[in-house]
Protein backbone atom coordinates (compact mmCIF):
# COMPACT_ATOMS: atom_id res chain seq x y z
CA UNK A 1 0.00 0.00 0.00
CA UNK A 2 2.68 1.90 0.91
CA UNK A 3 4.64 1.75 -2.19
CA UNK A 4 1.59 2.34 -3.99
CA UNK A 5 0.66 6.05 -2.80
CA UNK A 6 4.59 6.46 -3.74
CA UNK A 7 3.83 5.44 -7.34
CA UNK A 8 1.03 7.57 -7.85
CA UNK A 9 3.20 10.19 -6.01
CA UNK A 10 5.67 9.38 -8.53
CA UNK A 11 2.98 8.78 -11.17
CA UNK A 12 1.54 12.65 -10.77
CA UNK A 13 5.21 14.05 -10.82
CA UNK A 14 6.40 12.53 -13.85
CA UNK A 15 3.04 13.53 -15.43
CA UNK A 16 3.26 17.32 -14.58
CA UNK A 17 7.07 17.33 -16.06
CA UNK A 18 6.07 15.47 -19.51
CA UNK A 19 3.15 18.55 -19.65
CA UNK A 20 5.65 20.89 -19.05
CA UNK A 21 7.56 19.57 -20.88
CA UNK A 22 5.69 19.20 -24.33
CA UNK A 23 4.55 23.26 -23.37
CA UNK A 24 7.58 24.30 -22.51
CA UNK A 25 7.62 26.77 -25.20
CA UNK A 26 4.20 28.12 -24.52
CA UNK A 27 4.77 28.26 -20.53
CA UNK A 28 8.69 29.32 -20.90
CA UNK A 29 8.91 33.26 -19.51
CA UNK A 30 11.30 34.21 -21.59
CA UNK A 31 14.05 32.03 -24.46
CA UNK A 32 16.03 29.69 -22.93
CA UNK A 33 19.01 30.67 -24.96
CA UNK A 34 18.54 34.47 -24.68
CA UNK A 35 20.34 36.95 -22.18
CA UNK A 36 17.46 38.87 -20.65
CA UNK A 37 18.73 40.30 -17.30
CA UNK A 38 21.96 40.54 -14.72
CA UNK A 39 24.23 37.69 -14.23
CA UNK A 40 23.19 35.56 -11.64
CA UNK A 41 20.45 36.92 -10.12
CA UNK A 42 18.51 35.24 -7.26
CA UNK A 43 15.01 33.81 -7.83
CA UNK A 44 12.26 36.14 -7.70
CA UNK A 45 9.03 36.99 -9.02
CA UNK A 46 10.66 38.48 -12.47
CA UNK A 47 12.51 35.41 -12.30
CA UNK A 48 11.02 32.24 -11.13
CA UNK A 49 14.40 30.45 -10.68
CA UNK A 50 16.73 33.37 -10.84
CA UNK A 51 19.54 33.76 -13.66
CA UNK A 52 22.28 31.90 -14.75
CA UNK A 53 26.22 33.26 -14.51
CA UNK A 54 25.36 34.31 -18.61
CA UNK A 55 22.17 36.37 -17.71
CA UNK A 56 19.87 33.72 -19.40
CA UNK A 57 16.17 32.92 -17.06
CA UNK A 58 16.86 29.66 -15.51
CA UNK A 59 12.92 28.91 -15.01
CA UNK A 60 13.14 28.62 -18.70
CA UNK A 61 16.04 27.02 -19.14
CA UNK A 62 15.01 24.20 -16.76
CA UNK A 63 11.58 23.67 -19.31
CA UNK A 64 13.97 23.33 -22.18
CA UNK A 65 16.04 21.51 -20.54
CA UNK A 66 13.36 18.68 -19.17
CA UNK A 67 12.67 17.93 -23.01
CA UNK A 68 16.09 16.58 -22.71
CA UNK A 69 16.40 14.57 -19.99
CA UNK A 70 12.53 13.36 -20.67
CA UNK A 71 13.23 12.53 -24.79
CA UNK A 72 17.04 11.54 -23.84
CA UNK A 73 15.41 8.73 -21.44
CA UNK A 74 12.66 7.58 -23.59
CA UNK A 75 14.76 7.16 -26.79
CA UNK A 76 17.48 5.41 -24.97
CA UNK A 77 15.12 3.04 -23.12
CA UNK A 78 13.56 2.19 -26.47
CA UNK A 79 16.54 1.09 -28.11
CA UNK A 80 17.62 -0.39 -25.24
CA UNK A 81 14.80 -2.65 -24.42
CA UNK A 82 14.12 -3.40 -28.56
CA UNK A 83 17.94 -5.02 -28.43
CA UNK A 84 17.67 -6.55 -25.50
CA UNK A 85 14.10 -8.18 -25.92
CA UNK A 86 15.25 -9.09 -29.37
CA UNK A 87 18.72 -10.67 -28.52
CA UNK A 88 17.36 -11.89 -25.01
CA UNK A 89 13.96 -13.72 -26.78
CA UNK A 90 16.42 -15.63 -29.33
CA UNK A 91 18.56 -16.26 -27.38
CA UNK A 92 16.39 -17.81 -25.13
CA UNK A 93 13.68 -19.50 -27.14
CA UNK A 94 16.76 -20.88 -29.42
CA UNK A 95 19.19 -21.65 -26.86
CA UNK A 96 22.62 -23.72 -28.17
CA UNK A 97 25.43 -21.90 -29.65
CA UNK A 98 23.82 -19.05 -30.65
CA UNK A 99 22.33 -18.33 -26.81
CA UNK A 100 26.15 -19.07 -25.80
CA UNK A 101 27.69 -16.65 -28.13
CA UNK A 102 24.90 -14.31 -27.24
CA UNK A 103 25.69 -14.77 -23.76
CA UNK A 104 28.95 -14.38 -23.51
CA UNK A 105 29.30 -10.71 -25.93
CA UNK A 106 26.89 -9.83 -22.76
CA UNK A 107 29.41 -10.95 -20.26
CA UNK A 108 32.10 -8.76 -22.56
CA UNK A 109 29.71 -5.79 -22.66
CA UNK A 110 29.00 -5.65 -19.17
CA UNK A 111 32.68 -5.87 -17.71
CA UNK A 112 33.26 -2.88 -19.47
CA UNK A 113 32.89 0.20 -16.71
CA UNK A 114 29.53 1.84 -18.50
CA UNK A 115 30.32 5.28 -18.06
CA UNK A 116 33.97 4.71 -19.75
CA UNK A 117 33.01 3.00 -22.58
CA UNK A 118 29.88 5.77 -23.52
CA UNK A 119 32.59 8.37 -23.06
CA UNK A 120 35.25 6.98 -25.56
CA UNK A 121 32.21 6.52 -27.43
CA UNK A 122 31.20 9.86 -27.25
CA UNK A 123 34.92 11.26 -27.27
CA UNK A 124 35.05 9.85 -30.68
CA UNK A 125 31.42 10.76 -32.51
CA UNK A 126 30.82 14.39 -32.18
CA UNK A 127 28.93 14.95 -28.78
CA UNK A 128 24.70 15.58 -29.74
CA UNK A 129 21.36 14.54 -28.27
CA UNK A 130 20.99 12.10 -30.52
CA UNK A 131 24.18 10.92 -30.10
CA UNK A 132 23.79 10.47 -26.84
CA UNK A 133 19.98 8.59 -27.06
CA UNK A 134 21.68 5.81 -29.22
CA UNK A 135 24.98 5.87 -27.32
CA UNK A 136 23.29 5.44 -24.02
CA UNK A 137 20.36 2.71 -25.27
CA UNK A 138 23.38 0.61 -27.39
CA UNK A 139 25.09 0.10 -23.56
CA UNK A 140 21.82 -0.85 -21.39
CA UNK A 141 20.63 -3.56 -22.98
CA UNK A 142 22.53 -6.06 -21.59
CA UNK A 143 20.07 -6.38 -18.26
CA UNK A 144 17.08 -6.65 -20.32
CA UNK A 145 18.43 -9.26 -22.73
CA UNK A 146 19.48 -11.12 -19.75
CA UNK A 147 16.37 -10.70 -17.76
CA UNK A 148 14.13 -11.77 -21.13
CA UNK A 149 16.03 -14.92 -21.80
CA UNK A 150 15.12 -15.90 -18.37
CA UNK A 151 12.10 -15.25 -19.11
CA UNK A 152 11.92 -17.12 -22.27
CA UNK A 153 13.90 -19.98 -20.61
CA UNK A 154 10.83 -20.69 -18.08
CA UNK A 155 8.00 -19.80 -20.46
CA UNK A 156 9.17 -22.07 -23.73
CA UNK A 157 8.53 -24.98 -21.34
CA UNK A 158 5.03 -24.37 -20.68
CA UNK A 159 2.78 -26.32 -21.68
CA UNK A 160 1.02 -23.42 -24.15
CA UNK A 161 3.95 -23.23 -25.90
CA UNK A 162 4.07 -26.65 -26.78
CA UNK A 163 0.35 -26.35 -27.98
CA UNK A 164 0.92 -23.41 -30.30
CA UNK A 165 3.54 -25.67 -31.72
CA UNK A 166 1.16 -28.40 -32.13
CA UNK A 167 -1.34 -25.91 -33.62
CA UNK A 168 1.18 -25.12 -36.23
CA UNK A 169 2.39 -22.05 -35.21
CA UNK A 170 5.61 -21.05 -36.78
CA UNK A 171 8.86 -20.23 -34.29
CA UNK A 172 8.54 -16.50 -35.00
CA UNK A 173 4.54 -16.84 -34.04
CA UNK A 174 5.31 -18.48 -30.74
CA UNK A 175 8.05 -15.90 -29.82
CA UNK A 176 6.67 -13.14 -30.64
CA UNK A 177 3.10 -13.73 -29.90
CA UNK A 178 3.17 -16.36 -27.42
CA UNK A 179 6.25 -15.91 -25.35
CA UNK A 180 6.98 -12.30 -25.33
CA UNK A 181 2.94 -11.19 -23.75
CA UNK A 182 3.62 -13.49 -21.10
CA UNK A 183 7.27 -11.93 -20.44
CA UNK A 184 5.93 -7.96 -20.54
CA UNK A 185 5.44 -7.37 -17.18
CA UNK A 186 9.30 -7.59 -16.04
CA UNK A 187 10.30 -6.00 -19.03
CA UNK A 188 7.65 -2.87 -18.51
CA UNK A 189 9.30 -2.60 -14.70
CA UNK A 190 13.22 -3.35 -16.42
CA UNK A 191 11.85 -0.24 -18.03
CA UNK A 192 10.97 2.36 -15.89
CA UNK A 193 13.95 1.81 -14.01
CA UNK A 194 16.23 2.09 -17.37
CA UNK A 195 14.41 5.36 -18.20
CA UNK A 196 15.91 6.47 -14.31
CA UNK A 197 19.56 5.08 -15.05
CA UNK A 198 19.33 7.01 -19.12
CA UNK A 199 18.63 10.32 -17.32
CA UNK A 200 21.22 9.66 -15.18
CA UNK A 201 24.00 9.02 -17.14
CA UNK A 202 22.72 11.83 -19.68
CA UNK A 203 23.40 14.50 -16.89
CA UNK A 204 26.60 13.02 -16.04
CA UNK A 205 27.39 12.75 -19.99
CA UNK A 206 26.59 16.58 -20.11
CA UNK A 207 27.87 17.51 -17.24
CA UNK A 208 31.19 16.43 -18.19
CA UNK A 209 30.75 18.13 -21.63
CA UNK A 210 30.30 14.70 -23.52
CA UNK A 211 26.62 15.19 -23.98
CA UNK A 212 24.15 17.98 -24.65
CA UNK A 213 26.54 21.14 -26.10
CA UNK A 214 25.37 24.55 -25.33
CA UNK A 215 23.65 26.72 -26.11
CA UNK A 216 20.69 23.94 -25.75
CA UNK A 217 20.01 23.55 -22.06
CA UNK A 218 19.96 19.76 -20.14
CA UNK A 219 19.73 19.64 -16.60
CA UNK A 220 23.27 18.11 -16.72
CA UNK A 221 25.46 20.52 -18.45
CA UNK A 222 23.27 23.33 -16.13
CA UNK A 223 24.83 21.51 -13.75
CA UNK A 224 28.47 21.98 -15.34
CA UNK A 225 27.79 25.66 -15.79
CA UNK A 226 26.96 26.45 -12.13
CA UNK A 227 29.98 24.94 -10.88
CA UNK A 228 32.04 28.29 -10.58
CA UNK A 229 29.19 29.63 -9.07
CA UNK A 230 28.41 26.71 -6.35
CA UNK A 231 28.72 29.55 -2.92
CA UNK A 232 27.70 32.63 -4.70
CA UNK A 233 24.83 31.75 -6.46
CA UNK A 234 23.66 27.88 -5.18
CA UNK A 235 19.99 27.80 -7.11
CA UNK A 236 22.24 27.91 -10.18
CA UNK A 237 23.18 24.26 -8.75
CA UNK A 238 20.20 23.02 -6.65
CA UNK A 239 17.64 23.33 -8.89
CA UNK A 240 18.89 21.48 -12.00
CA UNK A 241 20.13 18.95 -9.54
CA UNK A 242 16.58 18.66 -7.51
CA UNK A 243 14.93 18.29 -10.90
CA UNK A 244 17.50 15.33 -11.62
CA UNK A 245 16.75 13.70 -8.12
CA UNK A 246 12.73 14.38 -8.42
CA UNK A 247 12.74 12.41 -11.77
CA UNK A 248 14.84 9.61 -11.17
CA UNK A 249 13.28 9.03 -7.72
CA UNK A 250 9.72 9.24 -9.01
CA UNK A 251 11.01 6.85 -11.98
CA UNK A 252 12.17 4.51 -9.37
CA UNK A 253 8.62 4.91 -7.15
CA UNK A 254 6.65 4.41 -10.34
CA UNK A 255 9.23 1.30 -10.96
CA UNK A 256 9.30 -0.28 -8.01
CA UNK A 257 5.08 0.34 -7.91
CA UNK A 258 4.74 -1.67 -10.93
CA UNK A 259 6.83 -4.61 -10.02
CA UNK A 260 5.04 -4.94 -6.75
CA UNK A 261 1.42 -4.54 -8.76
CA UNK A 262 2.74 -6.58 -11.17
CA UNK A 263 4.09 -9.45 -9.38
CA UNK A 264 7.39 -9.63 -10.67
CA UNK A 265 11.27 -10.70 -9.44
CA UNK A 266 13.63 -8.72 -9.76
CA UNK B 1 -4.39 -44.07 -42.01
CA UNK B 2 -1.49 -43.40 -39.87
CA UNK B 3 1.47 -46.06 -39.03
CA UNK B 4 4.65 -46.56 -37.19
CA UNK B 5 7.21 -48.89 -38.03
CA UNK B 6 10.21 -48.99 -35.90
CA UNK B 7 10.16 -45.61 -34.06
CA UNK B 8 12.96 -45.40 -31.89
CA UNK B 9 13.65 -42.02 -29.57
CA UNK B 10 16.46 -41.34 -27.66
CA UNK B 11 17.57 -38.69 -25.03
CA UNK B 12 20.91 -37.61 -24.55
CA UNK B 13 22.33 -36.54 -21.16
CA UNK B 14 26.12 -36.30 -21.29
CA UNK B 15 27.87 -38.86 -23.17
CA UNK B 16 24.74 -41.46 -21.94
CA UNK B 17 22.14 -41.96 -24.31
CA UNK B 18 18.86 -43.35 -22.98
CA UNK B 19 16.02 -45.25 -25.35
CA UNK B 20 12.50 -43.51 -24.44
CA UNK B 21 11.15 -45.32 -27.40
CA UNK B 22 12.40 -48.51 -28.54
CA UNK B 23 11.06 -50.15 -31.99
CA UNK B 24 7.50 -49.06 -31.69
CA UNK B 25 5.16 -50.17 -34.55
CA UNK B 26 1.79 -49.89 -34.95
CA UNK B 27 -1.20 -48.78 -36.95
CA UNK B 28 -3.90 -46.47 -36.72
CA UNK B 29 -7.51 -47.56 -38.25
CA UNK B 30 -9.86 -44.83 -40.05
CA UNK B 31 -12.39 -43.28 -37.70
CA UNK B 32 -10.84 -45.78 -34.68
CA UNK B 33 -9.17 -45.50 -31.22
CA UNK B 34 -6.11 -46.38 -30.60
CA UNK B 35 -5.07 -46.37 -27.02
CA UNK B 36 -1.63 -46.47 -25.47
CA UNK B 37 -1.30 -47.34 -22.30
CA UNK B 38 1.84 -47.66 -19.61
CA UNK B 39 2.60 -46.08 -16.10
CA UNK B 40 4.39 -42.53 -15.87
CA UNK B 41 7.99 -42.66 -17.92
CA UNK B 42 7.28 -45.72 -19.93
CA UNK B 43 7.75 -43.60 -23.32
CA UNK B 44 3.80 -42.85 -24.46
CA UNK B 45 3.84 -39.16 -24.21
CA UNK B 46 7.19 -38.97 -26.05
CA UNK B 47 5.29 -41.47 -28.98
CA UNK B 48 2.91 -38.79 -29.12
CA UNK B 49 5.19 -36.08 -29.59
CA UNK B 50 7.02 -37.77 -31.91
CA UNK B 51 4.22 -38.36 -34.52
CA UNK B 52 3.64 -34.67 -34.22
CA UNK B 53 7.41 -34.07 -34.96
CA UNK B 54 7.48 -31.99 -31.35
CA UNK B 55 10.63 -33.82 -29.32
CA UNK B 56 13.01 -31.02 -28.37
CA UNK B 57 16.64 -31.58 -27.46
CA UNK B 58 18.07 -33.42 -26.22
CA UNK B 59 15.57 -35.85 -27.52
CA UNK B 60 15.65 -37.15 -30.81
CA UNK B 61 14.09 -39.83 -33.42
CA UNK B 62 16.63 -41.91 -34.20
CA UNK B 63 14.97 -44.10 -36.74
CA UNK B 64 11.63 -45.31 -38.05
CA UNK B 65 9.18 -43.90 -40.11
CA UNK B 66 5.56 -42.45 -39.38
CA UNK B 67 3.53 -42.51 -42.67
CA UNK B 68 0.77 -40.46 -42.65
CA UNK B 69 -0.86 -40.40 -45.69
CA UNK B 70 1.31 -41.87 -48.22
CA UNK B 71 4.17 -39.91 -46.61
CA UNK B 72 6.97 -40.32 -44.34
CA UNK B 73 6.45 -37.14 -41.75
CA UNK B 74 9.89 -37.73 -40.01
CA UNK B 75 10.98 -36.50 -44.15
CA UNK B 76 9.12 -33.71 -43.63
CA UNK B 77 10.51 -29.89 -43.65
CA UNK B 78 9.65 -28.14 -41.04
CA UNK B 79 7.27 -25.44 -42.97
CA UNK B 80 5.97 -28.69 -44.44
CA UNK B 81 4.98 -29.61 -41.27
CA UNK B 82 3.48 -26.42 -39.87
CA UNK B 83 0.74 -26.88 -42.79
CA UNK B 84 0.04 -30.93 -41.20
CA UNK B 85 -0.03 -29.93 -37.54
CA UNK B 86 -3.23 -28.64 -35.79
CA UNK B 87 -4.43 -29.08 -39.68
CA UNK B 88 -4.59 -32.98 -40.29
CA UNK B 89 -3.16 -33.89 -36.82
CA UNK B 90 -4.11 -32.09 -33.51
CA UNK B 91 -3.24 -32.81 -29.96
CA UNK B 92 -4.52 -31.84 -26.99
CA UNK B 93 -2.64 -32.17 -23.62
CA UNK B 94 -2.64 -33.44 -19.48
CA UNK B 95 -2.52 -30.20 -17.88
CA UNK B 96 -6.17 -27.73 -19.09
CA UNK B 97 -4.56 -25.38 -16.27
CA UNK B 98 -1.19 -24.70 -18.80
CA UNK B 99 -2.28 -25.64 -21.87
CA UNK B 100 -3.80 -22.08 -22.87
CA UNK B 101 -1.90 -19.22 -23.02
CA UNK B 102 -3.20 -16.65 -19.91
CA UNK B 103 -2.97 -13.66 -22.33
CA UNK B 104 -5.30 -14.35 -24.63
CA UNK B 105 -9.01 -14.79 -24.27
CA UNK B 106 -10.37 -19.14 -25.28
CA UNK B 107 -12.30 -17.38 -28.25
CA UNK B 108 -8.71 -15.71 -29.65
CA UNK B 109 -6.87 -18.72 -29.15
CA UNK B 110 -9.69 -20.64 -31.06
CA UNK B 111 -9.59 -18.26 -33.85
CA UNK B 112 -5.88 -18.02 -34.03
CA UNK B 113 -5.70 -21.95 -34.37
CA UNK B 114 -8.29 -21.45 -37.41
CA UNK B 115 -6.38 -18.77 -39.32
CA UNK B 116 -3.24 -20.26 -38.79
CA UNK B 117 -5.16 -22.77 -41.60
CA UNK B 118 -7.55 -21.63 -43.28
CA UNK B 119 -8.06 -18.63 -45.36
CA UNK B 120 -10.33 -16.52 -43.04
CA UNK B 121 -10.56 -12.85 -41.85
CA UNK B 122 -10.69 -12.29 -38.35
CA UNK B 123 -14.76 -11.90 -38.26
CA UNK B 124 -15.36 -15.04 -39.82
CA UNK B 125 -12.77 -17.08 -37.65
CA UNK B 126 -14.34 -15.73 -34.36
CA UNK B 127 -17.81 -16.81 -35.87
CA UNK B 128 -16.03 -20.09 -36.64
CA UNK B 129 -13.96 -20.29 -32.95
CA UNK B 130 -17.58 -18.98 -31.38
CA UNK B 131 -19.44 -22.41 -33.27
CA UNK B 132 -16.29 -24.70 -31.93
CA UNK B 133 -16.80 -23.65 -28.80
CA UNK B 134 -20.58 -24.80 -28.67
CA UNK B 135 -20.05 -27.84 -30.78
CA UNK B 136 -17.55 -28.70 -27.23
CA UNK B 137 -20.87 -27.82 -25.02
CA UNK B 138 -19.36 -24.76 -23.23
CA UNK B 139 -22.33 -22.90 -22.34
CA UNK B 140 -23.24 -19.35 -23.88
CA UNK B 141 -20.36 -19.50 -25.80
CA UNK B 142 -21.02 -16.15 -27.12
CA UNK B 143 -19.93 -14.38 -23.93
CA UNK B 144 -17.43 -16.83 -22.98
CA UNK B 145 -15.55 -16.71 -25.84
CA UNK B 146 -14.01 -13.47 -24.72
CA UNK B 147 -13.31 -14.65 -20.94
CA UNK B 148 -9.60 -15.38 -20.18
CA UNK B 149 -8.49 -19.19 -19.25
CA UNK B 150 -8.53 -18.06 -15.73
CA UNK B 151 -11.89 -17.71 -15.64
CA UNK B 152 -12.66 -21.20 -16.57
CA UNK B 153 -12.52 -24.09 -14.67
CA UNK B 154 -10.10 -27.34 -15.48
CA UNK B 155 -13.40 -29.08 -17.62
CA UNK B 156 -13.93 -26.15 -19.56
CA UNK B 157 -10.66 -25.57 -20.32
CA UNK B 158 -10.37 -28.44 -21.44
CA UNK B 159 -13.08 -28.13 -23.68
CA UNK B 160 -11.70 -24.99 -25.03
CA UNK B 161 -8.49 -27.17 -25.81
CA UNK B 162 -10.28 -29.64 -27.66
CA UNK B 163 -12.12 -26.47 -29.57
CA UNK B 164 -8.97 -25.49 -30.35
CA UNK B 165 -7.55 -29.00 -31.83
CA UNK B 166 -11.00 -29.01 -33.30
CA UNK B 167 -10.90 -25.97 -34.98
CA UNK B 168 -9.50 -27.10 -38.42
CA UNK B 169 -11.67 -30.13 -38.73
CA UNK B 170 -8.49 -32.49 -38.21
CA UNK B 171 -8.46 -36.34 -38.84
CA UNK B 172 -6.20 -37.37 -36.32
CA UNK B 173 -6.46 -36.09 -32.93
CA UNK B 174 -3.71 -37.30 -30.17
CA UNK B 175 -5.16 -37.10 -26.65
CA UNK B 176 -2.09 -36.90 -24.33
CA UNK B 177 -3.60 -37.79 -20.78
CA UNK B 178 -6.59 -35.60 -21.35
CA UNK B 179 -8.78 -36.81 -18.40
CA UNK B 180 -5.56 -37.34 -15.84
CA UNK B 181 -5.73 -33.39 -14.20
CA UNK B 182 -9.57 -33.89 -13.83
CA UNK B 183 -11.48 -35.24 -11.12
CA UNK B 184 -13.72 -38.58 -11.92
CA UNK B 185 -17.09 -37.14 -13.37
CA UNK B 186 -15.39 -34.07 -15.11
CA UNK B 187 -13.50 -36.98 -16.77
CA UNK B 188 -16.31 -38.86 -17.62
CA UNK B 189 -17.90 -35.68 -19.20
CA UNK B 190 -14.71 -35.28 -21.55
CA UNK B 191 -14.67 -39.03 -22.45
CA UNK B 192 -18.20 -39.02 -23.47
CA UNK B 193 -17.20 -35.24 -25.55
CA UNK B 194 -14.62 -37.23 -26.87
CA UNK B 195 -16.98 -39.88 -28.11
CA UNK B 196 -19.42 -37.51 -29.55
CA UNK B 197 -16.96 -35.39 -31.68
CA UNK B 198 -14.95 -38.34 -32.73
CA UNK B 199 -18.34 -39.06 -34.19
CA UNK B 200 -18.96 -35.90 -35.79
CA UNK B 201 -15.90 -35.29 -37.24
CA UNK B 202 -14.95 -38.50 -38.14
CA UNK B 203 -11.95 -38.73 -35.82
CA UNK B 204 -9.10 -41.30 -35.61
CA UNK B 205 -7.93 -40.87 -32.40
CA UNK B 206 -4.86 -41.40 -30.30
CA UNK B 207 -5.63 -42.17 -26.52
CA UNK B 208 -2.86 -41.87 -24.13
CA UNK B 209 -3.63 -42.90 -20.75
CA UNK B 210 -2.23 -44.87 -17.25
CA UNK B 211 -6.17 -46.17 -17.12
CA UNK B 212 -7.48 -49.06 -18.16
CA UNK B 213 -10.62 -48.41 -17.06
CA UNK B 214 -10.78 -45.62 -19.73
CA UNK B 215 -9.35 -47.79 -22.68
CA UNK B 216 -12.19 -49.97 -21.94
CA UNK B 217 -14.70 -47.19 -22.31
CA UNK B 218 -13.38 -45.87 -25.04
CA UNK B 219 -10.46 -47.55 -27.64
CA UNK B 220 -11.14 -50.20 -29.86
CA UNK B 221 -7.20 -51.36 -29.79
CA UNK B 222 -4.64 -50.93 -27.27
CA UNK B 223 -0.82 -50.77 -26.95
CA UNK B 224 1.05 -51.28 -24.34
CA UNK B 225 3.75 -49.91 -23.41
CA UNK B 226 6.75 -50.59 -20.59
CA UNK B 227 10.04 -48.80 -20.61
CA UNK B 228 9.61 -47.75 -24.15
CA UNK B 229 8.91 -51.17 -25.98
CA UNK B 230 5.46 -52.51 -26.59
CA UNK B 231 4.73 -55.09 -24.67
CA UNK B 232 0.81 -56.40 -25.96
CA UNK B 233 -1.18 -55.36 -28.55
CA UNK B 234 -4.30 -56.01 -30.10
CA UNK B 235 -7.80 -55.70 -29.36
CA UNK B 236 -9.06 -53.72 -26.41
CA UNK B 237 -11.46 -56.97 -25.42
CA UNK B 238 -9.27 -59.74 -25.97
CA UNK B 239 -6.26 -57.43 -24.44
CA UNK B 240 -8.77 -57.65 -20.84
CA UNK B 241 -9.83 -61.08 -21.17
CA UNK B 242 -6.62 -62.99 -21.46
CA UNK B 243 -3.53 -60.76 -21.33
CA UNK B 244 -0.35 -62.20 -22.56
CA UNK B 245 1.95 -60.22 -20.74
CA UNK B 246 2.72 -60.22 -17.38
CA UNK B 247 3.85 -56.43 -17.13
CA UNK B 248 -0.51 -55.97 -18.80
CA UNK B 249 -1.56 -58.37 -15.92
CA UNK B 250 0.61 -56.35 -13.49
CA UNK B 251 -1.19 -53.35 -14.35
CA UNK B 252 -4.63 -55.26 -14.46
CA UNK B 253 -4.09 -56.69 -11.44
CA UNK B 254 -3.58 -53.28 -9.71
CA UNK B 255 -6.73 -52.07 -11.42
CA UNK B 256 -8.96 -55.09 -9.28
CA UNK B 257 -6.86 -54.34 -6.10
CA UNK B 258 -8.28 -50.49 -6.35
CA UNK B 259 -11.73 -51.38 -7.51
CA UNK B 260 -12.01 -53.91 -5.11
CA UNK B 261 -10.97 -51.74 -2.47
Amino acid sequence: MEKNKLAIFGLIILGLFVLLAIFAPLIAPYSPDEIVASQTLAPSSAHLFGTDDLGRDLFSRALFGARVSLSVGLVAVFISITVGTLLGSLSGYYGGFFDLVIMRFVDVMLAFPAIFLILAIQAMLTPNIYNVMVVIGLTSWMGVARLVRGEFLRIRELQYVEAARAIGCSDFRIIFRHILPNAQAPIIVAGTLGMAGAILTESALSFLGLGVQPPMASWGNMLMDSQAYMFDAPWLAVIPGLLILVTVLSLYFVGEGLREKLDVRS
Amino acid sequence: MLEVKGLSVEFVSGRQAVKAVNDVSFKLMKGTTLGIAGESGSGKSTIALAIMRLIAPPGKIVSGEIVFDGRDLLKLSESELTGIRGARIAMIFQDPFTSLNPVFTAGEQVAEAIRLHQNLNRQEAWASAVKMLEAVHIREAVARAHDYPHQFSGGMRQRVMIAMALACRPEILIADEPTTALDATIQMEIIQLLKEVQKEFNLSVIFITHNFGIVKAFCRDVLVINQGRVVEAGPVDRVLASPQSPYTQKLLNALKVINNE
